[in-house]
């Protein structure tokens, strides 16, 4: 029987990544995939004729340039489009757009307050320093402070270098960023409810916490630290939705010789004197291999697939008590014409952006509160896009895939599990508020997928449906991502890595965690890693 | 049971009836100023350029006569998208006092000064020019927009700040007869203006304020109007200039003339602090060389510690200086060598001076370098020509600005050309 030199448990984009930059060092790599299809979060999925959904993820702005770059990717199709602008309807039929240009934008904000709209520069300086701190930080493993290994004195030394080279004030808003609560951030800016819920929602997309927890202020930072080509903290849209990225990585992959094996469950982690051999099937079949890397959450890598006997006590309870809650849904939605939006004016690049009906950050708090109590939110948090304003390739011309990110949406509810009614309930909230503000949008749908944590828990495979796998919370970034002394891609299990969002840097499509992975394992197996770029400079 | 709480709106459509020409702002990315029909009839080149999100002219006929004309007749120049805030109130001098780095208490109603403001660390926010248009009312001018930090300044101070860029249009008029065009418009008594003094005259049933600056170095004038006053004012001095040769021009012509009246430029010869992302980016005032502005005798304000305890522990890291270069070939952003070897700062700008027939430059250095150390500094000079850098190491000496000086710009009265 055939022994790989690695296996890969998921077809996601952290676990291709991971598996192209093992196949590419020569290594034989299988990956599995339990679902018939690859991509795992990251997927294009045609499930009415006609048009795709980026069903789960549907931005791009976190992918690392230089794993695009390493891998290939733009020979096997991947292109990201920045998209133009976005907007934040008001309950008074105005709204606040965001505009690529630096004078529109502060022109716009103008129509709120004089003030804020100068308040602008000084914000975005402050949020760039942050971010030119965090990114170099993205593509090296996290040391590890109780370690005496010179490697990780090394990268000690290195983030303490750069730490200390950073302004006083700096190094105060570092700290400050990484513990504050987005709102009371965002307080320090502006004083206008809708455009400090405008800069909110990136502090808490993904997050079980709201708005005026501690620690969403880093959640914004995580969402501005990415780029499209260069234009730092852009999103834009993968051409062909989110599945393009995975499909590039996986043609990538096979081009090298990869093989990928789709509808294979992965029943159990096969352990052996303590060392990962191989995987037991769904079904009972045995694939052997020298090591295992799994692209699951942390949970449900060490509390399903690997018996529980096999793990230190500590281990087990850390990554139990590892944040992973699930706090968000999605709505796919295939339209026959292009919604209207009234208050917006026909030719605003806002079409061409995110749309949002969260006007306060009071309001999203009350979301929150439903989500606490165990309900969705009454009057949710909706980050709505229809990429097909600028991709041709997802909808017939003029009909539109339109997506519809929601929170706050409960992993259980009231305690109980969901139920289709819940569903389809927790989806006419969502549609009632796009309503509100889009007269006939009911008529214009054709189709619609409704994803609630059970659905994404279920198919993609994410614990509670939590998007990031983990929270991203200071106490679960950089070496205690995901348990302390288990921050660097390796696990209790000899032979075991792990190498999705659950690990450093975090979640989001950003494809590090899988190439740091890669570059340990490499490492323990004494083999070049020539082929990695490091990270760009930040200059 | 319901498991959702209840919706806090009716479902109802939200829309509003029209849009607002302010919500339309986004189909005209660069806005105009109120004298832009005047501007756009007497454009040639169509050379725009983007200035704090107007549409501005670089050059409208020919960027070497226009700076002639600054020269040897008259320039008239639109100035509207600098920003402006109005600052006024019982407590407006001693506010003002406590935000900048001159003593305001010496500026007397209808003065100027040049003065520049600071971060709490004494980092340089921006520099601009004061108006006292009466005992408690100002006008401060600038590069860059502060309204957040102006008002987080004037909290405890009985004043209010108004931000005015858009109500108030400000045009240049300077060079040699830009005296006698303004005597010829009939505004009289401005031949009473010393320089740095501003006066109050009527325009067109309401009035215009009329000061002696300009950022040329010249003889000149600016003139603040209520931006429905705009066009009649231009009429009025284009129609006063036909016999004194009066010219519109760029930005391009000016910033020779600035760079000869030796004048920086926020974010091009400094970076202002809330723009700085590398710390090693700020500077102090005495870094850019408005160390002389600081008055540390007159009480509070803004850096004033900081400030003072670099001079005593001798921290200043940085110099802006005067450089005359060898040679006629700009050294527009070249490094600065010490013996040709070692690196120590940058020209932020270099043309070759036409009135003072000399290669000029306004550089950055790390101390001591331009402060004690003035011997045997060198440019290193990458001129591209036809697709070859011709690589120059040129010889620069440190010399006090301005780099040149006219009588005629202080002269009182002020000469007819």
């Amino acid at each position: 029987m055939k022994t790989w030199d690695a296996i890969v448990i998921g077809a996601g984009h952290n676990g291709l990544v991971n598996a192209c930059y093992l196949q590419r060092a020569g290594l034989d790599v299988l990956v599995v995939e339990k679902n018939d299809w690859i991509g795992g979060a990251a997927t294009s999925r045609s499930l009415t004729p006609g048009f795709l959904y980026s069903n789960c993820s549907y931005v791009c702005s976190l992918f690392r340039p230089e794993i695009m770059r390493d891998l290939e990717l733009p020979r096997f199709g991947l292109q990201v489009i920045s998209y133009e602008g976005g907007a934040v309807f008001t309950r008074d039929g105005d709204y606040l757009a965001n505009y690529r240009d630096h004078h529109a934008h502060r022109r716009e904000f103008a129509r709120f307050s004089a003030r804020d709209a100068e308040a602008y520069g000084r914000y975005a300086r402050d949020v760039t320093r942050q971010c030119r701190f965090i990114q170099p930080l993205l593509m090296r493993t996290a040391p590890d402070p109780t370690s005496f290994r010179p490697r990780d004195i090394g990268e000690l030394i290195y983030l303490g270098k750069k730490f200390a080279g950073l302004g006083a004030t700096e190094m105060a808003d570092t700290l400050r960023f990484w513990t504050m609560s987005i709102s009371d951030f965002l307080d320090e800016y502006f004083e206008t409810d809708v455009i400090k819920a405008n800069f909110a929602l990136s502090g808490i997309i993904g997050t079980a916490l709201g708005p005026m927890s501690p620690g969403t202020a880093y959640v914004l930072l995580h969402h501005y630290m990415g780029e499209v080509d260069g234009s730092v903290g852009a999103w834009g849209y993968a051409r062909g939705g989110m599945g393009a990225v995975t499909k590039a990585l996986a043609d990538s992959f096979r081009a090298s010789g990869g093989t990928i094996r789709t509808g294979a469950e992965v029943e159990q982690v096969l352990v052996k004197n303590g060392k990962a051999r191989g995987l037991v099937l769904a079904g009972g079949e045995e694939v052997h291999g020298k090591l295992v890397v799994s692209n699951a959450d942390v949970k449900r890598t060490f509390l399903k697939l690997v018996e529980e006997k096999e793990l230190p006590d500590a281990f087990l309870r850390r990554v139990k008590n590892f944040k992973m809650r699930g706090s968000s849904g999605k709505v796919n939605i295939a339209l026959d014409s292009l919604p209207e939006f009234p208050a917006l004016p026909k030719d605003s690049p806002c079409y061409r952006g995110d749309m949002h009906f969260t006007d306060s950050v009071e309001r999203m708090e009350r979301g929150y509160d439903d989500w606490k109590a165990g309900r969705w939110s009454a009057d949710p948090f909706l980050d709505m896009m229809m990429p097909t304003m600028l991709d041709p390739t997802m909808a017939p011309p003029g009909k539109h895939f339109m997506s519809c990110f929601v929170q706050y949406c409960p992993p259980k509810v009231e305690g109980s599990d969901w139920t289709d009614a819940d569903r389809d309930a927790f989806a006419e909230t969502v549609v009632s508020q796009i309503a509100d503000y889009s007269p006939g949008f009911r008529d214009r749908i054709v189709h619609m997928e409704v994803r609630t944590p059970r659905e994404l828990e279920a198919e993609v495979g994410l614990t509670e449906g939590n998007i990031f796998q983990g929270e991203l919370t200071f106490d679960q970034l950089l070496f205690n991502r995901p348990v302390p002394g288990y921050a660097q891609y390796r696990s209790p299990i000899d032979g075991l890595y792990i190498c999705g969002s659950s690990t450093h840097p975090g979640g989001g499509v950003m494809g590090a965690p899988g190439r740091n992975a890669a570059h340990e394992i490499l490492r323990d197996l004494s083999r070049p890693t020539k082929h990695m770029s490091p990270a760009h400079d930040v200059i | 049971m319901s498991k959702t709480a209840a919706k806090p709106l009716a479902e109802q459509a939200i829309v509003q009836a029209a849009h607002s020409p302010a919500q339309l702002h986004f189909r005209t990315l660069r806005v105009d100023t109120p004298f832009q029909p005047r501007i756009d009839a007497l454009m040639k080149t169509n050379d725009w350029y983007d200035w704090g999100g107007y549409r501005a002219p670089a050059s409208l006929w020919d960027e070497e006569l226009e700076y002639f004309a600054i020269r040897s007749q008259a320039a008239l120049f639109d100035i509207s998208p600098m920003v402006k805030y109005r600052i006024e109130g019982p407590d407006a001098e001693s506010f003002l006092n406590r935000l900048t780095l001159r003593d305001v208490a010496k500026l007397k109603p209808g003065r100027v000064h040049y003065t520049a403001w600071c971060d709490d660390a004494g980092h340089v926010l921006d520099d601009g020019t004061l108006f006292r248009l009466t005992e408690t009312r100002f006008r401060l001018c600038c590069q860059e927009r502060h309204l957040p930090w102006l008002l987080d300044s004037a909290i405890g101070f009985n004043v209010t700040v108004t931000e005015e860029t858009e109500a108030i249009a400000a045009l240049a008029l300077q060079g040699p007869t830009s005296f006698a065009i303004l005597r010829e418009a009939g505004f009289a008594g401005v031949e009473r203006l010393k320089i740095f003094d501003l006066a109050e005259f009527p325009h067109d049933g309401g009035s215009v304020v009329i000061s002696r600056t300009g950022f040329t170095g010249d003889l000149g004038y600016e003139l603040f109007v209520p931006a429905d006053l705009a066009l009649s004012l231009w009429d009025r001095l284009w129609q006063a200039g036909e016999l004194r040769g009066i010219r519109a021009i760029g930005y391009t012509a000016l910033n020779r003339a600035r760079l000869e009246a030796g004048l920086i430029v926020a974010n091009a010869d400094f970076v202002t602090a809330e723009h700085a992302i590398r710390a090693d980016r700020l500077r102090m005032p005495d870094e850019i060389g408005l160390g002389f502005m600081v008055d540390l005798e007159k009480g509070h304000f803004n850096g004033r510690r900081v400030i003072a305890q670099a001079r005593s522990k001798d921290t200043l890291q940085h110099v802006l200086v005067g450089l005359e270069i060898e040679g006629n070939i700009p050294a527009e952003h070249a490094i600065v060598y010490h013996r040709q070897k070692k690196e120590v700062g940058l020209v932020s700008a270099a043309i070759w001076s036409p009135m003072a027939k000399r290669n000029i430059a306004l550089a950055s250095l790390q101390r001591p370098y331009g402060d004690t150390a003035t011997d045997d500094l060198w440019v290193e000079i990458y001129a591209m020509r036809e697709l070859k850098y011709e690589r120059l190491m040129k010889r620069a000496k440190v010399v006090a600005r301005p780099f040149i000086k006219l009588d005629r710009r202080t002269a009182s009265p002020p000469a007819e050309f």
